[in-house]
C-alpha cells in the first residue's frame, strides 16, 4: 500500500502576523515556520496505518519554496520513507496546488491521499475536496477515525456541524484529517539523524506541468477593528446585574 | 447576474443557514434559485418555495442525494452551473465538503467563508483565524462562494410561494455510501442561531461539571458550546466545539466560563456582541475581547449566578 501526505509551510500558530507595508500581503519576514499542524496529523495517521501493516510506504509532498523542505524533513523524521517538493517561490492558490498534486497522484498511483482539513494561514478548507475532484475519487472530509478494510474500501468518521457520520469509501480516496483524528507523536533524535539520509526529490513547478494562471487577486489585507476594552467586574452582585440588563435587552 | 444557493437540510426541514446564503445572495442579483437535492424532500422543496427574494427552486429528489454525498451533489450542481454566475452556500461542514469539489470540476478557484460583499466579484474573508481580513477580486467566469452564516440574516419569509422546478438529473457516482450517522440530540437552541452562547473550557473539569455551563445556558434559553480543550478531553461531543476549526458563532450575548481564549477560539466567537468572561486566571486572554469579566473561580460563581438569575 502506497500513502501519499501532503504537507504545506505555514507560519507557526503562536506567530501573531501583521500586514505587510503596502497591505497587499502578511509580513512573515523572520517568522519562525511549521508544518501545519493539521498536515502533521495526516502525516501521524499514515505513519500509524505503515506501522499495523507490512507493507506500506509513506510519501510526503510539498508545493512550495525550497525552505518547505525543512518542514519535509520534518515529516521524515516523523516515519515518511521518502519526500518529494514541487518547488516555486510564488504564493498558490489551493486550485493550484491541487493541480500539482494532481499530477503526484498520477505518478505516485498511490491508494489512499491523507491531508490535514485546512491550513492555519488562509483557512480554506478546499486543497483535499478539489484534488479528490480533480482525481474523481471519493472524498473523506474532517475525517476524527479512519477504518481500512481488506475489501478496496475505507470507513472514516467525519466530525460534522451535528454529530458524526461514518462512510464508507472506494480506494483509492482522499481523506483530509479533523483535530481528533490523533495526536501526533515527536521525532525522535535517531529518527531526525535517519531523516537526513532520506531522499527529497526536487522539481520545479514548471518542469512538473505550466503554471496556470491565478484566478484571484488579493486587494489588500487587513487588522480587523478590536474590540473595546472592557470592564472588570468585583462581585457576583454586579455580573448579575450586567447579565440581567444584556438579557432584557436581547428580550 | 444569477445566482445558484445550495440548499442545506435533512430531507425534512429546510436549514436557517439556507436562508443566510439567501441574504448572501441578494447582494449579488435579484435572481435567485435553491437547488434542494437529497432523497424524499420533498417537504424540504416545499419550504424552500417560502423564502423572500427567491425566484425558482430547484429540486432534484433521488437516492444518491439523500445522504448529501459531496461526490454525487458537485457533480449535479456542476451540470447547473453553467446557467449562473454565481453559487453560494453556508460553509457549514456541508457547505465546505461540497463546494471545493465542484470548484475542481468547474476549474473555478472557491472563495471560502465570505463575511463581506463588495461587488460581483470582490469579496472579503477572515484569515489566520481571523487575526487579519483579505479583500479578494475573483477572476473566474462562475464564483463559487461559502459564506459565514454569521455574517449575514436570515431571509424573510415570502408572501408567496415561488416557483417549483423538479430536475431528472440523477448522478450516483458509486465513489461513497453511508454506513451510520450519530446525531446528538439536545433540548438547547442552535449554536448557529442562539440569541446566547454559554462556552465552558478545560477547567471544567470533567463531563458532569459541564452540567454547571448547561444549566447556565438553560436559564437564557440558550446554547452550549466548548473550547476545543473541553472537547479534546471528552467533556462534550465535538459538535460544541467553537473556533477556527470547529463552529463560527455570533450571539448577542456569548459567557465564557473557564476559557483562556486561545486564539483559535476567540476566531469562532469575536463576533458576539457583548462578551462576558469568567475566568480564575486574571492574565486570561478571553479578558481581552470581553466587554464584562470577572476573576472567579467558576465552581464558587456559577451556582451563586444561577441562583441569582
Amino acid at each position: 500500500m502506497k500513502i501519499l501526505v501532503p504537507v504545506k509551510r505555514v507560519v507557526d500558530y503562536n506567530v501573531k502576523v501583521r500586514p505587510s507595508n503596502d497591505g497587499l500581503d502578511v509580513d512573515l519576514t523572520n517568522a519562525k515556520m511549521a508544518v501545519n499542524p493539521f498536515c502533521e496529523i495526516a502525516v501521524e495517521e499514515a505513519i500509524r496505518i505503515k506501522e499495523s501493516r507490512i507493507d506500506c510506504e509513506v510519501v510526503v509532498v510539498s508545493v512550495g519554496p525550497a525552505k518547505a523542505s525543512d518542514q519535509l524533513r520534518v515529516a521524515l523524521s516523523l516515519g515518511a520513507d521518502r519526500a518529494i517538493l514541487i518547488e516555486t517561490n510564488e504564493n498558490l492558490e489551493p486550485l493550484t496546488i491541487a493541480k500539482a498534486l494532481h499530477k503526484v497522484f498520477e505518478q505516485e498511483s498511490p491508494d489512499l491521499v491523507l491531508l490535514g482539513k485546512q491550513a492555519i494561514d488562509f483557512d480554506n478548507n478546499q486543497t483535499g475536496q478539489i484534488l479528490a475532484g480533480l482525481c474523481g475519487l471519493a472524498q473523506g472530509t474532517f475525517c476524527s477515525h479512519i477504518v481500512l478494510s481488506e475489501t478496496g474500501t475505507i470507513e472514516v468518521t467525519r466530525e460534522v456541524d451535528d454529530g458524526l457520520e461514518v462512510l464508507r469509501l472506494k480506494l483509492p480516496a482522499v481523506l483530509t484529517a479533523d483535530l481528533r483524528l490523533n495526536e501526533p507523536r515527536f521525532a525522535s533524535l535517531p529518527q531526525m539523524m535517519k531523516a537526513k539520509k532520506k531522499p527529497i526529490a526536487v522539481t520545479l513547478f514548471a518542469d512538473l506541468m505550466p503554471m496556470p494562471s491565478a484566478r484571484t487577486k488579493v486587494l489588500g489585507i487587513s487588522v480587523p477593528p478590536a474590540r473595546k476594552p472592557g470592564q472588570m467586574l468585583a462581585s457576583v452582585e454586579e455580573l448579575v446585574e450586567i447579565l440581567k440588563l444584556t438579557a432584557e435587552v436581547i428580550e | 447576474m444569477s445566482v445558484l444557493v445550495l440548499a442545506q437540510h435533512d430531507n425534512s426541514s429546510l436549514d436557517g443557514a439556507t436562508r443566510r446564503a439567501v441574504t448572501a445572495g441578494k447582494q449579488l442579483s435579484n435572481s435567485i434559485t435553491v437547488l434542494v437535492a437529497g432523497g424524499d424532500c420533498e417537504a424540504v422543496a416545499q419550504q424552500a418555495r417560502n423564502i423572500e427574494g427567491v425566484k425558482t427552486v430547484l429540486y432534484a429528489d433521488a437516492k444518491c442525494y439523500r445522504e448529501h454525498l459531496a461526490e454525487n451533489l458537485a457533480k449535479l450542481i456542476s451540470e447547473l452551473a453553467p446557467d449562473f454566475t454565481h453559487i453560494v452556500a453556508v460553509g457549514s461542514t456541508f457547505g465546505k465538503n461540497v463546494l471545493p469539489r465542484l470548484g475542481a470540476l468547474l476549474n473555478v478557484q472557491p472563495i471560502s467563508d465570505v463575511v463581506a460583499i463588495e461587488s460581483e466579484n470582490i469579496f472579503v474573508r477572515p484569515i489566520y483565524a481571523g487575526d487579519l481580513l483579505a479583500r479578494i477580486q475573483s477572476e473566474d467566469h462562475i464564483k463559487v462562494l461559502t459564506v459565514r452564516g454569521t455574517a449575514f440574516d436570515e431571509a424573510e419569509k415570502s408572501v408567496s410561494l415561488c416557483a417549483l422546478e423538479p430536475l431528472n438529473k440523477v448522478f450516483e457516482l458509486g465513489l461513497s455510501e453511508l454506513v451510520k450517522r450519530q446525531i446528538t440530540l439536545s433540548d438547547c437552541p442552535d449554536l448557529e442561531t442562539a440569541r446566547v452562547v454559554v462556552s465552558g473550557g478545560k477547567a471544567l473539569g470533567s463531563s458532569e461539571n459541564f452540567n454547571l455551563v448547561y444549566r447556565l445556558a438553560k436559564k437564557f434559553n440558550g446554547a452550549v458550546g466548548a473550547s476545543r480543550a473541553a472537547v479534546d478531553a471528552g467533556f462534550v461531543p465535538n459538535e460544541l466545539q467553537i473556533g477556527q476549526t470547529g463552529r463560527m458563532v455570533a450571539p448577542n450575548l456569548y459567557i465564557a466560563v473557564g476559557i483562556s481564549g486561545a486564539v483559535q477560539h476567540l476566531a469562532g466567537m469575536k463576533d458576539s456582541k457583548v462578551v462576558v468572561a469568567i475566568n480564575k486566571d486574571p492574565d486570561a486572554a478571553i479578558f481581552g475581547v470581553s466587554d464584562y469579566g470577572i476573576v472567579a473561580d467558576l465552581f464558587e460563581i456559577l451556582p451563586e449566578l444561577e441562583a441569582h438569575l
